[in-house]
């Protein structure tokens, strides 16, 4: 049995075209039942995100499952194929366990060790578990796929820094104050990314926030988003020194903050430390305020270098993330070859019995003065004999589950004594369970 | 025996410093919590042979340098451990614990001779004063590390230098937190040590003060670290300043410990 994916991601597709192949959430059912549907795809999930749209499904004819996976996404979607196809990409195999373990743990997104796309995946997962369209081996796999995107995350730093310069502020903001949870953050004047940095502030457990801008309205209603304290323009020097995160980003073409201002406020403050940080351009504190003792100013190019800085370190971590992965690919697929000599076991085994018992029965019936026990030790007989025939065989198959020789000795099985397609894929691997 | 236990300890302190270096500059899992208990389990071997020497020459290992300088070792990492489980703060390590192996190295390097101990050291006071005076002595050694550390890390933040060191250093506010913490208790046993001393040297000679070069500068170190506590509580001063202080008062109290000998002689 083999897995394979299909799918387009942002790296082969424009938004246009992703749009036009996503499936939504609300109507997944039905594309599922259908992709199982097709000819040779035994279980299927399916993902839908943003910015990738693939197809996981298990198929024991690798090349006949992923054309008609291709047909069935254009096909649904009624895109003409060749429109699509060019964008599609596919893999089986190794490289497809290596590709799902890598979208899990946030390898193939835009900005590596994002934290979206894992949960993405376990949703995807839970229809396919609720719709039944994935049965033993996704089910596995994709638990698989979790603990790996898991041990990513915790061995590798690839998710743990700040790449965003609002997350950078709170972190930078961190490094400085120690825990943020008794501090007071004020924002001056407004601004996308002061209100998105308050935000952070105040999830990292900050006490309060005061807003002030030069119109009053404006004030109080950021205030009100916040549950905070909205102070007149005018009086702001009389409250800085309440503030121990100071994030200013107005309109004014000229300094609102000099370092005199600043002194006296960290006075105030008894010299506990104060976090400026001036988004605004042309900026609102004057730089001379970094010399202040006690006060810290940081500027946007301030916090975008961290930022790069933070990117390039993911690179190096997402190294050590491939190598994680690249160990938990062999023990998968490991268990994986080990399904195939199972029902291959069985479904010998059924033979010889349905052979051995025709013989038996042949005999029993065409013998004249049966002795009273006859029966059941030509049953013995024959069973005694089938299992001891079966012993080493049996033996070394399961030993070759463990080596990778599987698919020869398999293959060869299954040719040399004509047996059929394994019985119920399902059933048979339930009782290896 | 003490011999044995000595060498083990170095040896788990030296892998427990080389750890907490390693800390510095790569990140491996688990490394800090390795580190952090090769250094538990030298201290407590430590412990284990300055205890199993106690009672072997009958009194307190704290009358000549080598002796010394293996107790202050012991005080200065049992102080970190006690840090850095309160603060998470393994950076610490990285500065402290090469400066206390350096000294239990010179100790073990050192021959000491286990001499009958004179009638002058046959007092209490002298046991009470040694003893609070080195765990003062340990107090303010983290204090110094941690002093240090801030001042990198501040440069770092002034300068706008990211990445690297900034990294591993802990929070400014917290090495602030764990100075001053150093401090309230540095402070006090330094003041019962002073006095419990006096008195030591009022039965040993016969007057409480005699002006000598230990005495002197004891007081010196003393008054440091007092004018830094009135400073951190009465006026407000924290951060830089009381870092460059806490570097200060240790300095002077490393001329304290090395360069001043008692007037009393043994």
């Amino acid at each position: 049995m083999n897995i394979i994916v299909v799918g387009l991601s942002h790296k082969t597709a424009s938004v246009e075209i992703r749009e036009r192949v996503a499936f939504s959430p609300n109507q997944i059912e039905k594309p599922l039942r259908e992709l199982t549907n097709l000819d040779g795809i035994i279980e299927g999930v399916i993902v839908s995100t943003c910015n990738r749209v693939e197809i996981y499904a298990t198929t024991r004819d690798i090349a006949g499952g992923i054309a008609r996976i291709r047909r069935f996404m254009a096909d649904y979607h009624r895109i003409p194929f060749e429109e699509l196809e060019p964008h599609l990409y596919s893999h089986h195999s190794e490289a497809a366990i290596r590709h799902v373990f890598r979208v899990a743990s946030s390898l193939d997104s835009m900005v590596v060790g994002e934290p979206q796309i894992l949960g993405q995946i376990k949703t995807s997962y839970g229809y396919a578990a609720e719709y039944k369209s994935s049965g033993i081996i996704l089910n596995r796999f994709l638990h698989k796929a979790f603990s790996v995107a898991k041990r990513v995350r915790t061995e590798t730093k690839i998710a743990s820094s700040a790449v965003s310069v609002a997350f950078a502020a709170v972190e930078l903001a961190k490094k400085v104050l120690g825990d943020l949870s008794d501090k007071t953050v004020m924002l001056v004047g407004a601004g996308e990314m002061c209100e998105l940095a308050a935000k952070h502030f105040m999830n990292c457990g900050a006490k309060g926030v005061m807003v002030t801008n030069r119109t009053f309205e404006r004030a109080e209603r950021l205030a009100d988003e916040f549950s905070g304290e909205a102070v007149r323009f005018e009086e702001l020097f009389q409250h800085l020194h309440r503030a121990d995160i100071v994030l200013s980003s107005t309109g004014a073409p000229h300094i609102i903050i000099g370092p005199k201002d600043v002194e006296e406020v960290v006075k105030r403050r008894k010299f506990r430390p104060m976090f400026f940080i001036d988004i605004a351009v042309p900026r609102d504190i004057d730089q001379k305020v970094d010399d202040v003792d006690g006060a810290f100013l940081f500027t946007v190019d301030d916090l975008q270098e961290i930022v790069q800085a933070n990117l390039a370190q993911r690179s190096l971590e997402a190294e050590k993330a491939e190598e994680i992965i690249t160990q938990e690919i062999g023990q998968f697929h490991k268990w994986l070859s080990s399904l195939e000599v199972t029902p291959t076991i069985v479904a010998l085994r059924t033979r010889f019995d349905e052979i051995r018992r025709a013989e038996v029965d042949k005999t029993v019936a065409g013998w004249k003065d049966l002795p009273p026990d006859a029966e059941k030790r030509l049953e013995a007989l024959t069973m005694a004999m089938m299992n001891k025939l079966l012993h080493a065989p049996t033996l070394v198959l399961k030993k070759a589950g463990q080596g990778g020789r599987v698919d020869l000795y398999v293959d060869a099985l299954r040719q040399l004594f004509e047996l059929e397609a394994a019985p119920e894929e399902n059933e048979e691997l339930e009782l290896e369970e | 025996m003490t011999h044995f236990f000595f060498t083990v300890t170095l040896a788990l302190y030296g892998c427990a410093t080389a750890a907490y270096l390693a800390c510095l500059v790569r990140t491996l899992p688990g490394l800090a919590q390795w580190a952090s208990r090769l250094l538990a389990a030298g201290c407590i071997t430590h412990l284990l042979s300055t205890i199993h020497l106690a009672v072997s020459i009958k009194h307190l290992p704290l009358t000549n340098m080598q002796e010394s300088l293996s107790f202050f070792s012991l005080a200065i990492i049992a102080v970190f451990l006690f840090f850095e489980h309160r603060y998470k703060v393994t950076s610490l390590g990285s500065f402290v614990t090469p400066a206390a192996l350096l000294m239990f190295g010179v100790s073990a390097a050192m021959h000491g001779q286990v001499r009958p101990l004179p009638p002058i050291l046959q007092s209490n006071w002298f046991w009470f004063h040694a003893l609070l005076a080195f765990l003062s002595y340990a107090a303010f050694t983290i204090a110094a590390g941690v002093a240090v550390m801030y001042l990198i890390q501040r440069y770092f933040l002034k300068a706008k230098h990211f990445s690297g060191l900034f990294l591993k250093l802990p929070p400014l506010e917290t090495m602030d937190e764990i100075s001053y913490r150093c401090l309230t208790v540095g402070f006090p046993l330094l003041s019962v040590a002073i006095i419990s001393g006096s008195i030591w040297s009022e039965q040993a000679m016969g007057s409480y003060w005699n002006w000598d070069p230990k005495q002197t500068w004891s007081l010196i170190t003393w008054l440091i670290y007092a004018a830094l506590l009135h400073g951190r509580l009465v006026i407000g001063w924290r951060g830089k300043r009381a870092a460059i202080l806490s570097i200060l008062g240790f300095i002077v109290l490393l001329v304290t410990f090395f360069g001043m000998k008692h007037s009393i002689t043994w």
